[in-house]
This record gives C-alpha cells, sequence and structure tokens, in this order.
C-alpha cells in the first residue's frame, strides 16, 4: 500500500486496522545471490539498491537483533557532506543527493530537515582548518560558506559568543544543506522499500560463520541454519572485526563506545545543529522538542553499548559553555552505540581478500549521514564485483598502500 | 488567599502551622510545608494541571511520585525556570510558582486540543506516510509538528543557580528508604560497614508514609522513625534524603543526585552560594537495591482524564497529606489487592463514598464483609468500560467482564464520581538493577519482571525484589544487609534485633488484565491510553504489532511509548504485555526495552558540576603571565595555555604591532615567552637508543653539551612532532616539544617505554611546567646577553649554534641554547620557573638600550615563515611525510625508528605527493588567506585542487605577503604559476622555495 494522505485517510475510516505490514517476516530460505549480514541503515540500504538498481532480487538481510538496532537507531541523526578530502566529499555529498529525494523515493518519510549545519572555531588553529575545508568543499562544489561570531550569533542567538569564555567562539562553517532526518525511519524505509522488491528480511538471526570454498564465500553459519550465498556483504559496524575474523582476516579497526544522550522535550529553541570539534559536544534539537546532543569517543576499545560517565560530564561541560541557558534542562537518556574506526578515520567499501565477500565497516562516529549513499555504492560493488568511483578510494589496500584518506579534522569527534 | 477545599480536617504529615502561598496558573493559592505542589493543588480543588504531548488532552495528576506521567509543570520563572517539573516531586515553598506547560492560550482552553479531534487521521507512526507531497513542503509541515510537539520551555537566561560533586566511597550502598531500604542499612551498620542509604523523598519511610500498615502494633512511621534514630545515631552511616539513585555503572559505581535547594523558598537560594543539586559519585562494595516497585495503571477507555488515578497515589494523598483526591465518589477500579487496601482508606480516611470494581470474581466471604464494614460496594468480576467528563471525571460506565475477559456481559451500568483509581498491581522497580546488567525473568503468575541474575555485587530487597508483602520484605531485607556487610569483611555477629512484627492478612492472587476489552462493536481501543505522557493507545500497539514492528524496540520507537519525561514507568509493561497479547508470544520472550541511566531526568548543570565557566578547562599561564597582562598583551588559546599573541601599543593595530614585532628581531632583538613548550626529561642507560627509535635522524653520537632538531613520525610515517633535544649528559636528555603536543608526546613515549620496548631503561619527566624559558632573538642577542653573563663565553667559537651552556644571567642560575626559530641569532634562557620572572624583567631592563622588544606568537609565525620553518599542525596535519616537507636528509637510511616502513610504502614514495613550497602573489600586499585550496587554472566545479595555503602572512621585513603551501609534486614545480580561487575572485602565485630569506642559515649561526 502505497503511503499517502489519502491512504492515511482512507485508512482512518478502517480504524487504521487494514495497514499491511510495513515489511514481511518470513523464513530464511535455503540460499540468496546475495547475503547481506547486519540489518541497519547501511545494510538495509545495500539490499534496496541490489534489488532496485542491479535487479538481483534473491538477497537476504540477516540481522541478528531488530533492524535498525545498532549505530543506525543510537546516532545522532546529523546529515552533512562538508568533508576535506576530495574523496570523502564526493562520496557524503552522493549520499546527501540522495538524502535530498528518499522519501520519494522509499515513499517513507525521513523527514530530512535541512535545517544548517555549524562547527565552531575556537582557537586560530581551528579557524585556519576551517578555512581549509571550507575552500576545499566549495571548490567540489558543495554549499560551505564561514560564519563570523555576529553571523553565528544571529543565527543561534542562544549561543554564547562572549569573548570571555574559556574557549570563545571565533567562527564557524556553515552547510545550509546539511540537517538531521529521522534515524529510524531511514532504517524502516529502506527496510519497507526492499521487503517491496522480494528482499528477505530476516531478524533475530545472528551470523556466526562465515563458510568458505576455493572459489570464494559459500555461504553463511547463522543460529537459524546454514544459509547458501553467491555473495555476502558484511555491514555490520561496531563488530566489523569480529566477523572479519570468522572470514579469516584482520581489519585494521577499533571499536570503541560513543555515548550519545537527550534532553526532555521542550518548546522550539535550538534550530540548527551545532557542532564543536574542540570542546567535544554537538546538539541539536529533534522535532519531538529533545535535544539530541553527542559527545566524544571512550578512549578504551568495547563491544558494550555503555560507555563511561566521566565522558558524559566532560560533555556537559562543554554544551554548557556554548549554551548556559540549557543549564536547567534535564537529561532524559544517555546510552552508547559501537563505532568501529578506522587509522584514517574513513570507512571501508571493499572487496576483501575472499573472493565474492565485501565489507563496508570503518565508519567510526559519522556513518549515519553516509546511509543511502554507502548502500548504493556497496550495492554496485557486490554486484559488479568492482567498485563505484565513488568507492574506489576506500579499498581495503590502502592501509597497506599508504593511499589514506585522512579525515581526522572533519569527524565530529576526535579519534 | 483561597480555602484548602479538600483537605481533611486531621492527619497527615503535613504542618499545619506552616501554610505556604504558592500561585499555579496566576491563581493564589495556599498549601502547608510538607506538601509536594501535586497535594497542595489537589487540596485546593485543582485538577487540571496540563495537556498532553500528542493530543493535547486535558490531564491531571496521576501518580505520587517519581513515576508521574501528566502533571508536568513549568516551574519558577525566567533563568530560574524549569520546564518539565514533576508536581508530584516538587515540594511546596513560600512562593512558588509554576504554570500548565503545553497549552495555549491557557490549559482550559487549548488550541492543541484539535489535535485530539483528528486523532483518528492520527494514529502511531502517521507521519512517516504522510507530509511527503509537495516535497518541498516538508520543512513548511516540520515547524508545525515542531511547535506543537515540546512540553515547556527553556530557561532564558545563564543559570542563576550552582552545582557540586562529589565522590564518595563506602562498603554498603542503599538505594531506597522505605523498609527494605532501612532495614538492610541498619542490618548492614550494625554489623559494622560503613553505610550510605540514599532515598529520593524528603522524609524516610517510603509507601509506609503514604499508607496505614501497623508495625509492633503501632502505626509503621513509629517504626519507622526508630530505626532512623538508630541509623543518624550509628557513626558510620551517611544517610542522603532528597537524593534519587540516577545511573548504576559497572564495578558498583553509582550516581546519586541530591535535591539541595530546590525546596527552599527564592529568598534562601539566591544566598551566598548555595548549592541547588549535587551529584554524588560512589563506589560501592555491595550495593542494596530496595527501590521499591510502582503501581501499574489498568488500561480502560478514557483513562487519561483529569480524576483518573492510581489507586495507591491517592491512598497516599489522604494519608501523608491530609488531601481528598475526590469531592465525594470513587470508584476504584482493581485486580489485585491494594486496590481493596486504597479503597478502604478512601472510605476511612477521606470519607469518600467508595465503589470498588474488582476483575476478580472469586473472592472470600469474610473479604466481602469486610468491605460492607468500610461501606464500600463491590463489583466483583467487573470492569470500567468508559469514563465519562471531559476536563475531570463525571461518571464512569461498568459492566460485568464474561469469563475470558474478551468482552462484556450483562448490562452497562453509569456510577456518578469525580475520581476513578486504578490498579494494576505493582511492577517492581528493577531499573537499576537492569542498569547494571541484571538479567531480569518473568513472573507469569503475578505478570511482573522481577531480578534473576546479578551481574555485579549487590541484593535486590523488598518490593524490588518481587516480594511485595512487606514482612517477608523486611526479613529478606535484614538478611541481605546483614549479607552485605559480610561481603565486605564484616563478620561480627551483631545482635540483629527482634524483627518488627507485622500483622498478615487473607490475599487473593492477582488477575491479570492489561487492558479492558473494546466491547461491543469491537470498536479500536483507541482511547485506551498505555502510555498517558505520549498518547499511545492499545490501538497504536496493535498497530505497530500489525505493522511489523514486532521488536519491543521497535514498538517504542514507532509508538514513542516509554519515550516520554517518565521513561515509561507506568506504562511499559502494560505496553509490552499488550504487544505480547497481540502477537500471540510470550511475554517473557518479548523482554523488555533496555534500562538506560537516568532513573530519572537529570539537570545537565549538576552534571557538568563546577567544570564551567573558567573552571570548564584548567588554564595553563607562564611566571611571566602577570607582565605580559601589564603590558596589554593579547592572548591566544594554544592548547589550554594562554599566549600572548602580539604586544599592541596605544591605538596600534595588530598589523602594525605584529609587523614592528617582526622588523625588531632582524633588525634589533627580541624576546619572547618560550615556557609553554612543552620540555620532556629523559634520562636512563637507554636514553640514546630510545631516542634513536622515536626520532627518524641520528643521536647516539650527539655529544654533550649540544643539541639537535629532531623529528618524530607515527608508525605511518606522518610527522607527528618535533623540536630540538639537548644532550645533557651521557644518560641524560631534555626534549622540547610542540606546546600543544606536550602531553600527547609524552603519552606515546611512555606507551612505546612501556607496551613494546619494556627491555629498554629509560624515564621521562614533565617539566614544562618547572622550567621558565624566555628566548631573546636578533642581532643585538649576544650584546645584550654578555652584559647579564659577564661569566659565559658567548663567543660562536666557544658557544656554537645548537649548543648550550650553563651559568648564571643576572645572577639567575639558567640554562642557555642556541636555539633558533626565528632565524636570527638566539639564546633561549630557562630557569627553574620561581626565577621566572625575574629573569624576564632583568632582560627586559638590560635590554632597553637594544632596543629589545616583546614578541608574541604572531610574529613568532611570520619570522619562522620568512625562513621556511614548518610548524606541525600548521604545515602539517597527520598526511605528511618528513620528505614531504622537504626534510629527507633528517630522514636515517641506516637506522631503525617509528615510520620507517612506511615510508616506503607505494602511496608515501610517490614522487608527486604534496611538498612544501614558497607561495608569492602578483601583487606584494595580496595575503592570501589561509587553507585556501590551489588549482592549476580556474575551471568549472568541482575544481580538481592541487594543494592548500598552510600558512600566509605580511611580512614586514621582505615588504611583501609570503606563503608556505603543500602543493602536488610542489618541489619541481618551483618558478611555475598557480591560482588561488577564493569566493569571487582568483589570485595568481608563483611556486618558490620556501625559505624566503636566508636560505643557508648563515644568520642564526653567526
Amino acid at each position: 500500500m502505497r503511503y499517502s494522505i489519502l491512504s492515511l485517510l482512507g485508512n482512518a475510516l478502517r480504524s487504521h486496522r487494514r495497514w499491511p505490514a510495513a515489511w514481511r517476516n518470513p523464513q530464511p530460505k535455503e540460499a540468496y545471490d546475495v547475503v547481506i549480514v547486519g540489518g541497519g541503515g547501511h545494510g538495509l540500504a545495500t539490499a534496496y539498491y541490489l534489488a532496485a538498481e542491479h535487479g538481483i532480487k534473491r538477497v537476504a538481510v540477516l540481522e541478528k537483533g531488530w533492524i535498525g538496532g545498532g549505530n543506525t537507531g543510537r546516532n545522532t541523526t546529523i546529515i552533512r557532506s562538508n568533508y576535506l578530502q576530495d574523496q570523502s566529499a564526493h562520496l557524503y555529498e552522493h549520499s546527501l543527493r540522495l538524502y535530498e529525494n528518499l522519501s520519494s523515493t522509499l515513499n517513507f518519510n525521513i523527514m530530512l530537515s535541512q535545517r544548517g549545519v555549524l562547527n565552531l572555531a575556537h582557537n586560530e588553529h581551528d579557524l585556519r582548518e576551517l578555512s581549509r575545508r571550507v575552500h576545499a568543499i566549495r571548490l567540489n562544489g558543495i554549499d560551505s560558506q564561514i560564519l563570523t561570531p555576529d553571523q553565528i550569533k544571529a543565527m543561534v542567538p542562544i549561543i554564547n559568543t562572549s569573548p570571555d569564555v574559556r574557549y570563545p567562539v571565533l567562527g564557524a562553517s556553515l552547510q545550509r544543506r546539511g540537517g538531521v532526518a529521522r534515524h529510524d525511519a531511514v532504517a524502516w524505509g529502506f527496510a519497507r522499500a526492499a521487503d517491496a522488491l522480494g528482499v528477505d528480511i530476516i531478524q533475530n538471526c545472528e551470523v556466526t560463520g562465515i563458510r568458505r570454498g576455493d572459489e570464494g564465500v559459500e555461504g553463511v553459519e547463522t543460529t537459524r541454519g546454514y544459509i547458501q550465498a553467491n555473495k555476502v556483504g558484511v555491514v555490520v559496524a561496531g563488530h566489523a572485526s569480529v566477523l572479519a575474523q570468522m572470514a579469516g582476516f584482520r581489519l585494521p579497526v577499533e571499536s570503541h563506545a560513543l555515548q550519545a544522550l537527550v534532553s526532555e522535550p521542550i518548546k522550539p529553541i535550538h534550530d540548527t545543529v551545532v557542532m564543536s570539534n574542540a570542546v567535544h559536544v554537538y546538539v541539536s534539537q529533534s522535532d519531538k522538542g529533545e535535544l539530541v546532543i553527542g559527545a566524544g569517543i571512550d578512549g578504551y576499545n568495547s563491544y558494550a553499548q555503555r560507555g563511561s560517565f566521566r565522558v558524559i560530564e566532560e560533555q556537559m561541560g562543554a554544551l554548557l559553555e556554548l549554551f548556559p541557558i540549557f543549564s536547567r534542562l534535564k537529561m532524559l537518556r544517555h546510552w552508547a552505540g559501537i563505532v568501529d574506526i578506522c587509522p584514517d578515520a574513513s570507512p571501508i567499501i571493499s572487496k576483501t581478500p575472499v573472493r565474492h565477500l565485501y565489507f563496508n565497516c570503518g565508519w567510526g562516529t559519522g556513518g549515519f549521514k553516509a546511509t543511502p549513499g554507502s548502500g548504493h555504492v556497496f550495492a554496485h560493488t557486490i554486484a559488479r564485483d568492482e567498485p563505484h568511483p565513488l568507492n574506489a578510494a576506500f579499498n581495503l589496500d590502502r592501509f597497506t598502500g599508504g593511499a589514506l584518506v585522512d579525515e581526522h579534522g572533519a569527524a565530529a569527534v576526535a579519534h | 488567599m483561597s480555602e484548602q477545599r479538600f483537605r481533611l480536617a486531621q492527619g497527615g504529615r503535613i504542618d499545619r502551622e506552616r501554610p505556604l502561598r504558592f500561585t499555579f496558573n496566576g491563581a493564589e493559592l495556599t498549601g502547608y510545608a510538607g506538601d509536594t505542589l501535586a497535594s497542595a493543588l489537589l487540596a485546593n480543588g485543582v485538577r487540571l494541571i496540563g495537556r498532553s504531548f500528542k493530543y493535547h488532552r486535558p490531564r491531571g495528576i496521576f501518580a505520587e511520585g517519581v513515576e508521574e506521567p501528566n502533571a508536568l509543570v513549568q516551574l519558577g520563572q525566567g533563568a530560574s525556570g524549569e520546564p518539565n517539573a514533576r508536581a508530584t516531586q516538587v515540594e511546596l515553598y513560600e512562593g512558588l510558582v509554576a504554570q500548565s506547560q503545553n497549552c495555549w492560550p491557557s490549559v482550559d482552553f487549548d488550541i492543541g486540543a484539535i489535535n485530539n479531534r483528528l486523532s483518528f487521521l492520527l494514529p502511531a507512526g502517521f507521519y512517516y506516510k504522510t507530509f511527503m507531497w509537495p516535497k518541498k513542503w516538508w520543512m513548511k509541515y516540520e515547524r508545525f509538528i515542531r511547535r506543537a510537539a515540546g512540553l515547556g520551555r527553556a530557561p532564558t537566561g545563564p543559570d542563576p543557580d550552582i552545582y557540586d560533586k562529589r565522590f564518595a566511597h563506602c562498603d554498603v550502598l542503599v538505594i531506597g528508604g522505605g523498609a527494605a531500604g532501612l532495614m538492610a542499612a541498619q542490618a548492614a551498620a550494625k554489623a559494622g560497614a560503613r553505610v550510605i542509604i540514599a532515598d529520593d523523598r524528603p522524609e524516610p519511610g517510603g509507601r509506609l508514609t503514604g499508607t496505614r500498615t501497623i508495625i509492633d502494633e503501632a502505626p509503621a512511621t513509629e517504626w519507622v522513625d526508630r530505626t532512623v534514630a538508630d541509623l543518624d545515631d550509628a557513626p558510620e552511616v551517611l544517610r542522603l534524603q532528597r537524593t534519587t539513585a540516577l545511573g548504576y555503572y559497572d564495578h558498583n559505581f553509582l550516581t546519586l543526585l541530591e535535591r539541595l535547594g530546590d525546596h527552599l523558598p527564592s529568598s534562601a537560594r539566591s544566598g551566598d552560594r548555595q548549592i541547588r543539586q549535587r551529584l554524588w559519585k560512589v563506589r560501592a562494595k555491595q550495593v542494596v537495591l530496595a527501590t521499591g516497585a510502582h503501581e501499574r495503571p489498568l488500561v480502560f477507555r478514557n483513562n487519561d482524564k483529569p480524576g483518573v488515578m492510581l489507586a495507591g497515589a491517592a491512598q497516599a494523598y489522604s494519608n501523608r497529606y491530609a488531601v481528598r483526591p475526590g469531592s465525594g465518589a470513587a470508584v476504584v477500579f482493581t485486580n489485585n489487592d491494594s486496590g481493596w487496601e486504597s479503597a478502604i482508606d478512601l472510605a476511612d480516611i477521606a470519607g469518600m463514598r467508595v465503589t470498588l470494581v474488582d476483575v476478580r470474581s472469586e473472592l472470600s466471604n469474610p473479604r466481602r464483609t469486610l468491605l460492607r464494614r468500610h461501606g464500600i460496594e463491590l463489583l466483583a468480576g467487573h470492569a470500567i468500560t468508559d469514563v465519562h467528563g471531559n476536563k475531570s471525571v463525571k461518571k464512569v460506565s461498568v459492566a460485568a467482564l464474561d469469563d475470558a475477559a474478551s468482552g462484556y456481559s450483562g448490562r452497562h451500568r453509569k456510577i456518578s464520581c469525580d475520581l476513578v483509581c486504578s490498579s494494576g498491581g505493582w511492577n517492581p522497580a528493577v531499573h537499576l538493577f537492569s542498569q547494571s546488567g541484571g538479567k531480569l525473568s518473568f513472573d507469569d503468575q503475578r505478570g511482573i519482571f522481577i531480578p534473576f541474575e546479578s551481574k555485579q555485587p549487590q541484593f535486590c530487597v523488598g518490593a524490588c525484589s518481587g516480594t511485595l508483602e512487606l514482612g517477608a520484605a523486611i526479613l529478606e531485607a535484614r538478611e541481605a544487609g546483614k549479607a552485605a556487610a559480610a561481603a565486605c569483611g564484616f563478620k561480627k555477629r551483631a545482635s540483629a534485633g527482634a524483627l518488627p512484627e507485622i500483622e498478615q492478612s487473607e490475599q487473593t492472587p492477582i488477575r491479570l488484565l492489561w487492558s479492558t476489552p473494546s466491547g461491543s462493536g469491537g470498536r479500536a481501543r483507541s482511547k485506551h491510553f498505555v502510555d498517558l505522557q505520549n498518547d499511545v493507545t492499545v490501538a497504536d500497539v496493535e498497530l505497530a504489532a500489525r505493522e511489523g514492528y514486532r521488536s519491543v524496540e521497535h514498538l517504542k520507537r514507532y509508538t514513542t511509548t516509554g519515550m516520554g519525561t517518565d521513561q515509561g514507568k507506568t506504562s511499559n509493561v502494560n505496553a509490552l504485555a499488550l504487544l505480547s497479547q497481540t502477537l500471540d508470544s510470550d511475554i517473557a520472550l518479548t523482554g523488555t526495552t533496555t534500562f538506560r541511566p537516568p532513573f530519572v531526568p537529570a539537570t545537565f548543570g549538576a552534571l557538568a558540576g563546577r567544570e564551567v565557566g573558567a573552571l570548564s578547562d584548567p588554564i595553563r599561564t607562564t611566571p611571566m603571565h602577570e607582565w605580559h597582562v601589564e603590558k596589554g598583551a593579547v592572548f591566544e588559546d594554544v592548547g589550554q595555555w594562554k599566549r600572548p599573541r602580539y604586544y599592541p601599543l596605544a591605538d596600534e593595530s595588530m598589523k602594525d604591532a605584529v609587523d614592528r614585532e617582526c622588523l625588531a628581531v632582524r633588525e634589533a632583538v627580541g624576546i619572547l615567552d618560550a615556557t609553554t613548550l612543552g620540555k620532556i626529561d629523559i634520562q636512563g642507560r637507554d636514553a640514546a637508543e630510545f631516542l634513536e627509535r622515536i626520532y627518524t635522524n641520528n643521536w647516539k653520537k650527539l655529544g654533550i653539551g649540544r643539541g639537535r632538531y629532531g623529528l618524530m613520525c607515527t608508525e605511518d610515517g606522518m610527522v607527528f612532532d618535533d623540536g630540538v633535544t639537548l644532550r645533557l649528559g651521557e644518560r641524560h636528555f631534555l626534549m622540547h616539544t610542540t606546546t600543544s603536543n606536550a602531553a600527547r608526546v609524552l603519552a606515546w613515549l611512555e606507551e612505546w617505554r612501556q607496551t613494546e620496548w619494556p627491555d629498554l631503561e629509560v624515564y621521562f619527566t614533565s617539566l614544562t611546567e618547572q622550567l621558565a624559558t624566555a628566548s631573546i632573538s636578533g642581532p643585538l642577542a649576544r650584546p645584550l646577553l654578555a652584559d647579564l653573563a659577564p661569566d659565559i663565553d658567548l663567543d660562536p667559537k666557544a658557544f656554537p649554534f645548537m649548543h648550550w651552556r650553563e651559568g648564571k644571567v643576572a645572577e639567575i642560575p639558567a640554562r642557555i641554547a642556541r636555539i633558533s626559530f626565528t632565524g636570527e641569532s638566539s639564546f633561549e634562557i630557562s630557569t627553574p620557573a620561581g626565577f621566572g620572572r625575574s629573569l624576564w624583567e632583568a632582560l627586559i631592563q638590560q635590554g632597553r638600550k637594544y632596543g629589545l622588544t616583546p614578541y608574541g606568537t604572531e610574529a613568532m609565525h611570520v619570522l619562522r615563515a620568512e625562513r621556511g620553518f614548518i610548524i606541525v599542525g600548521q604545515e602539517t596535519d597527520g598526511t605528511v611525510t618528513p620528505i614531504d616537507i622537504g626534510m629527507a636528509s633528517m630522514v636515517s637510511k641506516t637506522k631503525d625508528f617509528i615510520g620507517k616502513r612506511s615510508l616506503s610504502r607505494t602511496d608515501t614514495a610517490r614522487e608527486d605527493r604534496k611538498q612544501l613550497v614558497g607561495l608569492l602573489t602578483q601583487s606584494p600586499t595580496e595575503v592570501l588567506p589561509e587553507g585556501a585550496q590551489i588549482v592549476d587554472r580556474e575551471g568549472p566545479l568541482p575544481m580538481p585542487m592541487i594543494g592548500h595555503v598552510s600558512s600566509s602572512y605580511y611580512s614586514a621585513n621582505l615588504k611583501r605577503s609570503i606563503a608556505l603551501a603543500l602543493v602536488r609534486a610542489g618541489r619541481s614545480r618551483h618558478g611555475e604559476s598557480v591560482v588561488v580561487p577564493l569566493e569571487g575572485r582568483n589570485v595568481s602565485a608563483l611556486i618558490t622555495a620556501p625559505e624566503f630569506l636566508d636560505p643557508e642559515g648563515s644568520r642564526a649561526r653567526s
């Protein structure tokens, strides 16, 4: 059933009892052309584009828990493409453009809200880096500009631009097309659209082994039995290194907890996204009214989806420096996701040493914004057995050859 | 001032001698000390408190404590306002001002209530299905959605209050000051353990203060008072009231929030540094969770109207606050015994005419008789089918349930009343237990989740562990208290005292009913509210299940159930039970959503504590800092340091000041405070070997008395830090690092020493703070220093470049190093920090006759750029090798060092990498912006970029602008022209060598 105001009206007359399931709940089949391991946004998007653009219909997405339950449902929902290096700028911009049409592509309102993303500078070094990034982004054909403290104040009146604070705001970059989207809806929208094209979305199905033969990958062992597959794409974020181990190779990724929190809902007060790398905090306000706040990663490696309280305390200090009027608001909930971070803070979307086994990982703290783009180029990589031009640079070989795509400065948080 | 019409003539734990005035929505009202805002509002007959989140339905007070979903108010005004305060937890104080939220123009007449009329169009997740056409309009739709959402309003100014934090350690931490918590604390304390007991209410006793429980043949509160007195006498017990446990983390680390000022009138708060809230960070050997239980509402049609309340809450208002929660007639709807107790108290204490509607039909005769004795009418096997009334309850409809509770039999009867109480049983408050990693099990009989398997050293006692019966709870708590103390090593057999005597009463098992049936016609249960705050109904839960949102986490996210400020304390179990029912699956398998901290919303300010403002990050200053301040220096933040950027004279602009400072250094002599550079003392048998591995160049043969510039790389061969290291002795070096990298370099050295090369004997000590350094630089530096250090031979032959000497400068012990970052003849003079300012002033005084000019970081940057010296972090960014910056000669071919292998990788060995060059604009006055990108030629976007400007200045010495840049294959392109596209115009520039001045470096050596 197509979603629209008309179908909503029609169903309202039937007390909403005729809405079909957004996706089926199928049993796993014996064999698939492609098995995607990981039912997060990236995995579901990959499955969708495999079916929609490459005509591969026998596709399954295997999810150990519930779809969208990993970092897709834990991030701070920020979308932007203001990256320094050419390769990343083009990849994230590709993703942003897909996002701009995603609600209608998927017929599911993902609530993309292009309310502008500001990255603040607090010292001369920050300003220089900001300027470098804005110049590069502009020449890559992506919108970006520098704001003075007065312009920042005009745009975000509640921000403290006083020169007397510990780390005054000296400037910012602004990407107007940046913003936020409803993270769960991205997963659900891709799931529904993929399901409609025949993709089997199989939840509560954990992959426990990857079977390999002389010709490459043969299938996956799961908690629901062996599933044969011609090709396997792995998109499991924080647990990528675990799956790689099953396939017999190692990845240059480290898994860390990244924490986030929300405030109680309040009436609209903060209409943009503000990020500060120097003091380690980023904040937006959701449509529900909650302030959505992120911080830096925990320093140690972990697979546990919780972080240390110390990080929350530091993040609050930073937040209140920027927004003193938030002091009496209340934290409603804090949580963590596990991010997989590469040495150059850029992702891996690549073929692997095992033939017909593909990995998409290493998105670190910034994978949500890449969801449709990542799925799109990963589907291409799997279907054609060669990378899309946009992800050619993000191969595994770069860590041996040295052609890194260094984006430490572009990440929201220091790695 | 109005009378308190609903205040009972006697009883309650309020202080009738202390009336307090307050205003709600502008109306002046009175309550008593000991009231909460909720009890005071009820005493004044105020029923309509606010509007719900989504449908803006009228809402009243639903609960009496932390679990309240409805009665959220805007407290206070202006900068000290607080949105979303739970009226049930706000203690009344003189002058309290509260307002309804989420309504306009008023709570009585709220425009937003149109949503309620349209609610048939707005089921769970409706927004995912619409607002997609026309595409561009989403941002318009969104504006309306945003305005309708949210609850209260943020304060309008910076917080006038301050917050505090404290660390504490104890043997046994008890959470909860009810019967079980007190008993456990007492038992642990008697055994000799150090105990902290935290209770979220103003006074201990928990639910005992809200009931008429008898202990030892007297009111239970007497037992509470005795036990508390006992605890307060114990020397090692810390009792914290108004203190809520927020989070339970690994290794028995818990956070508690103590409210110190929230209950005080504003006159007592704005006093001298009064602390509003204090965050306790407690590490306990053992934790006893006595967090009690939250009553679960029954779900029935229109169960959200003002006047519908939890039965236990209504009972507590009568007992604890002497408030009659309704005007005359009450209907109590229950499926378990606690509803009976509430009904009896409403009849006896509040003097209400009570009808008890019990879904159970098999009730014993003695029990039926008991009710009759209290004048209560019983409708056994019945359920409420609807609640009537608009902004308050007027009537309820009841009917007999059929055997399967799937429909009704017989006719519906209407009962007039303005209070409807419901009890669906009690959910153990397992939040903290679950946060701690504990696993829950589901008790099918009682329909509750109970703690099953602990992951941390802890005990769950009383209602929190599912032990709802008081006598058993107290026994369990005493045993847990003793066991917790014993686990901490307190095994002495203290007399635990006699167990209090508690009367047993007859029990009838609960009859689980997750929602009343919809009745004839099978209407969707779209007014059967599950989550009152977020307006989630039974129909929404069913819709989610039907649409495939089958995981409990999907249910939560799709319907928003449990996502309100109450985090679903009254709704979660009902919601997931209804989901299980809809999917015909096992509740135990459905499970709960993850319990996340905090247990109750926690003030941001309290989480930040004192680490705001100037204390948000330590400020580091040098011993000469005050001198810089006195001379009007403009500072810049470099890491945590404050460094003088330039010293403007009178009305001088930054450019003029920097030009003057730069000229002075080249023509006479300048002085720079170089204290902030990182200084690491390196000693040990293998110190030289260690440096050999860390730096790219050779160190073993460096003579004592000399210094050498070094570059260090990360494993991937990229430049990480640079600086001059002096050899002080055979086994002793002093390393200089960049200012902002000092801590990272020290950690880097330690990491390699400890994890990779434990066989090396070498030790590191940071001396950054211990030494003050003044650098004098310029052609007149030597005569100036000669005046002050007559004992040191400064002749270049006796004291050559890159050497150091010790001696006295102006009678102050000093180490002098001939290091130059400006390209001029320079002397870096270091002295113990305590002498720093004396040394500085001696130099300044003596320097007058040489035209000594203090210069800041900006001039330093210009001077070094004139000479072509890099700054790590400016010319390098983690992607630049030593070869890229033209320092191939610094990279040893013979030895191994960190990063060496990486330098031969295919990409790192490429000839056309970005390389350091100089850049000269055609116009000598055009100063390129730093960070500008460089292209071969202008063209359409996207334009292929070949490099960027890393440093760019106007050089007063060269009388033109200069820039350093990293350009692809730049070293082979000297003399070529490139374009720097700026916004709206393009600037062409010439690639040159990066050294603009004295490329041989003869001035520094002279």
